[in-house]
């Protein structure tokens, strides 16, 4: 196992202290709640979709460390982005913290969910680090209707 | 004349222990999760693989001596645990998987055959997830509502509020005897004497108390007592219900199957005098061989040494880590042992769990399978240590200091 300061890294100190984008987005947003019944940990995420664009992001939740700072860092990467580009990094942030990117594509992602890297040397803190991009799949899928992701 | 406290020679006790001198990460174990299982002693380890290895053979079978002797095993352990918690007769002594099932056959046995629309079955808000469920299964089967007595800010049975719930219509009282979250040690004893002028029934989740309290069954006054041994340094899969004979003997069998029948015929058949009417299948011999030795284990010991100590190591703990700033305990009950449950103002228990695991310390993080305890104080989660007779003072400075070093890290 890496030693504790590789998971903890200062950016997720700083997004766990001060997390961005937490809230939530008023009218007819688009929600999804996500919950770990392991950890009872639970995040919800709204969206704000102007055509093809996610133009507002939002997170509110109870939970670790490590599932704040990624729901805090998650809204900042796909804020403003095409949706289609949304959910593709969705796809590469789980193969990044379940450890199945290499250097090179691993480094391809933004410099700030890099550091997610050493999850995947943490087993059981993958959920926590997953679980805001999962909701947030779920948010995009799931028009305005809250949908309620149970992990397993 | 001066009364010598008994003391406990944990060095002694440790070495018995082949796992607390292994690493984790590099660093000595330090095992504080005693609470969801405790560590074996090599007596245990020893006399289960003896069993695999010289005396294995099916019970109730064979006509040669190796079953024999094997089923004289089991029924040896039966008579064990019946002199450790005062049963009356090794009748009412049934093997289960743990307490888990226990809790399952009293709910399904007796609650699917008794339970009425409109029964009431009363636990407290301090229960495990396995002392809820079950009463929550049979009540949906059979138009019973499960209530929950309240517990109070220092995490303790709200015994006014508890009788305010017993009406004529309560059949069954669920309680813990010692919660696995909080450490509180229920009155038990009081909170049967009031079940029972109420006309109800008392079953006590005994999982934590078995290896941390005197048990006697009679004197609790309780008609159903449901245990571990995986956390009486047993091995997991074997636990036990113990029940008054009266009441099993008018319970019908829970699960069917081999070794619980008196004769069977396709058009209907009979059931096998007690215990066997509740132990359907080929049971965890080894388990019950191993729970056997792990009695002795404990009972071999001086019992008011170990609680002086166990008591000692609560009282240091508290001191240490609950003074802490920023730290808040959870369940600060006058009747406590063995539990030590905690928050820190800006870290999460679970990153707690980790920081600390980095450094070999083992303890649980999460709601302990005790959701509507961590809804009454206002918590998802909460960091637990939690103390066997084989911790040291040595293992809660270890555990202060890494409280310390997570708040510098995250807080």
């Amino acid at each position: 196992m890496s030693s504790v300061s590789e998971l903890y890294q200062s950016v997720i100190l700083d997004h766990n202290r001060t997390p961005r984008n937490y809230g939530r987005l008023e009218g007819d947003a688009r929600h999804a709640r996500g919950y770990n019944p392991l950890c009872g940990d639970e995040c919800t995420v709204w969206l704000k979709v102007e055509g093809d664009t996610l133009a507002d992001v939002k997170f509110e939740g109870q939970g670790c460390a490590i599932s704040k700072a990624s729901a805090s860092l998650m809204t900042m990467a796909v804020k403003g982005k095409p949706v289609a580009e949304a959910a593709a990094l969705a796809e590469r942030f789980h193969d990044l913290v379940t450890g199945k990117l290499n250097e090179a594509e691993s480094q391809a992602l933004p410099a700030r969910l890099q550091v997610f890297g050493n999850v995947a040397q943490f087993p059981v803190r993958v959920k926590c680090a997953s679980m805001p991009w999962h909701t947030l799949k779920a948010a995009l899928a799931g028009g305005d209707a809250p949908e309620l992701v149970e992990l397993k | 004349m001066t009364a010598t406290a008994p003391t406990l020679d944990v060095g002694l006790v440790r070495a018995q222990f082949p796992i607390l001198s292994t690493t984790a990460h590099g660093r000595p174990l330090v095992y504080l999760d005693s609470a969801a299982t405790t560590q074996k002693p090599q007596s245990v380890i020893d006399r289960v693989t003896r069993y695999y290895e010289r005396e294995n053979a099916n019970i109730h079978r064979g006509v040669y001596a190796l079953s024999a002797d094997a089923t004289a095993m089991h029924d040896a352990s039966r008579a064990r645990i019946a002199r450790f918690i005062n049963a009356a007769s090794e009748r009412e002594v049934i093997f289960t998987r743990g307490t888990t099932e226990s809790v399952n056959l009293v709910a399904q046995a007796w609650g699917h055959a008794t339970l009425r629309t409109g029964d009431e079955i009363v636990v407290t808000a301090m229960e495990h997830h396995s002392n809820i469920v079950p009463w929550q299964l049979v009540a949906a089967q059979r138009g019973a509502v499960v209530r929950a007595a309240p517990v109070n800010e220092a995490g303790e049975l709200d015994l006014e509020g508890f009788q305010r719930l017993l009406t004529k219509r309560t059949k069954m009282v669920a309680v813990v005897h010692l919660s696995n979250a909080l450490g509180t040690i229920n009155p038990v004893k009081r909170v049967a004497e009031l079940a029972h002028a109420a006309g109800a029934l008392v079953l006590v989740d005994g999982a934590q108390s078995v290896a941390h309290l005197p048990v006697d069954v009679q004197d609790l006054g309780c008609d159903f007592f449901a245990f571990s041994g995986h956390k009486l340094f047993g091995p997991t899969g074997i636990g036990v219900l113990w029940g008054r004979e009266a009441l099993l003997d008018r319970m019908p069998p829970w699960q069917g199957g081999g070794d619980m029948i008196g004769t069977v015929a396709v058009e209907g058949s009979t059931w096998a005098p007690l215990p066997a009417k509740f132990e359907a299948g080929t049971p965890h011999i080894a388990g019950a061989v191993g729970l056997h030795t792990a009695i002795d284990f404990l009972a071999g010991l001086d019992q008011a040494a170990v609680a002086a100590h166990e008591h000692d190591l609560l009282s240091h703990a508290t001191e240490r880590v609950g003074s802490i700033p920023g730290v808040r305990l959870i369940g600060t009950a006058r009747e406590k042992a063995s539990v030590l449950s905690f928050t820190v103002e800006g870290v999460h228990p679970h990153d707690l769990g980790t920081v600390l695991d980095a450094d070999g310390i083992c303890i649980r993080a999460g709601h302990h399978c005790a959701q509507p305890l961590m809804r009454r104080f206002g918590l998802v989660a909460t960091a637990r240590a939690s103390f066997s007779l084989y911790n040291t003072r040595d293992d809660v400075d270890a555990l202060a200091a890494g409280v310390e070093k997570a708040k510098g890290l995250l807080a």
